[in-house]
């Protein structure tokens, strides 16, 4: 099965979809970018589907989970690049796209990372990045 | 304009890779249809909703998909059928956020509010077929 591929510039992953996933290929993306922000320590994850020509229930919660598993990790994910067809569709649909932020191209996506990424902000799973010092 | 509904391309739904081929053949039949782009958008959403439920929910179908014209207006209409289970509790199972399986529960709630039609026509045991218009404006 073919993969999507996902690119590291700097601390962000970048993930282009430019086919029509099967379910499955959204799943194994799922899984290589838990895997790829482990490995790199990438804080930021920015999504561009400029090349999906329909976001449906599935593809949405993937987008969702994706979201969530990276924010555990210690990212953020932005999706950017949604066309407006999409967007009137998915509101229609009645997808939330819970947790995911969103910008309207790459630029701005990696903009708004870099903007976040300079206060180190206190959020809920700060306590993720204490250093390993709880010994006396 | 000829008649009311063109012939019907016919989908196998087996697999994933089936759900894609169904997205791309209703997307085809609705740019053939004159559809705008976001009703385009809309039906070919709805019929990956679908066809995932054929899929899943039902164990594999079929998809129709033929042009339809009510000499005023052209649109898409597709045809869901499986032989599954059927659906037991309808009401239920269009409710927004309903789903038996792992789902968000807005596949077919969702689908319906994309289209023009949606009928749907299931009993326990016997399968269920599902059929939706979508029209240009």
């Amino acid at each position: 099965m073919e993969r999507v591929p996902i690119l590291k510039i700097g601390s962000v992953l970048l993930v282009s979809i430019q086919v029509d996933m099967q379910d499955q290929m959204a799943l194994q993306l799922q899984e290589d970018l838990g895997q790829r922000i482990v490995d790199t320590g990438a804080k930021g994850v920015i999504i561009d589907i400029t090349g999906l020509d329909i976001v449906d229930s599935f593809v949405g919660r993937t987008l969702s989970t994706i979201a969530s598993i990276s924010r555990v990790l210690d990212a953020e994910t932005i999706v950017v690049g949604m066309r407006p067809a999409v967007a009137i569709t998915l509101v229609e649909l009645g997808l939330s796209l819970d947790g995911i932020r969103t910008s309207l191209n790459v630029e701005r996506g990696l903009e708004l990372l870099a903007r976040n990424a300079e206060p180190e902000t206190v959020d809920d799973l700060d306590f993720l990045d204490e250093p390993e010092t709880t010994s006396p | 304009m000829t008649g009311a509904e063109g012939e019907a391309q016919v989908q196998a739904i087996g697999s994933d890779e089936d759900v894609v081929r169904v997205r791309q053949l209703v997307r085809t039949v609705a740019v053939a249809a004159k559809l705008s782009l976001v009703d385009q958008t809309k039906v070919v959403t709805a019929a990956s909703e679908l066809a995932r439920n054929t899929l899943v929910y039902g164990g594999g179908g079929q998809a129709a998909v033929s042009t339809v014209d009510n000499g005023q207006r052209r649109g898409v209409r597709v045809v869901f059928s499986d032989s599954g289970p059927g659906i037991a509790d309808l009401d239920l199972a269009l409710t927004d956020g309903y789903t038996s399986g792992g789902g968000l529960g807005l596949g077919l709630s969702g689908a319906r509010r994309l289209c023009d039609e949606f009928e749907l026509d299931t009993a326990v045991g016997a399968g269920t077929t599902i059929a939706v218009v979508k029209w240009a404006r």
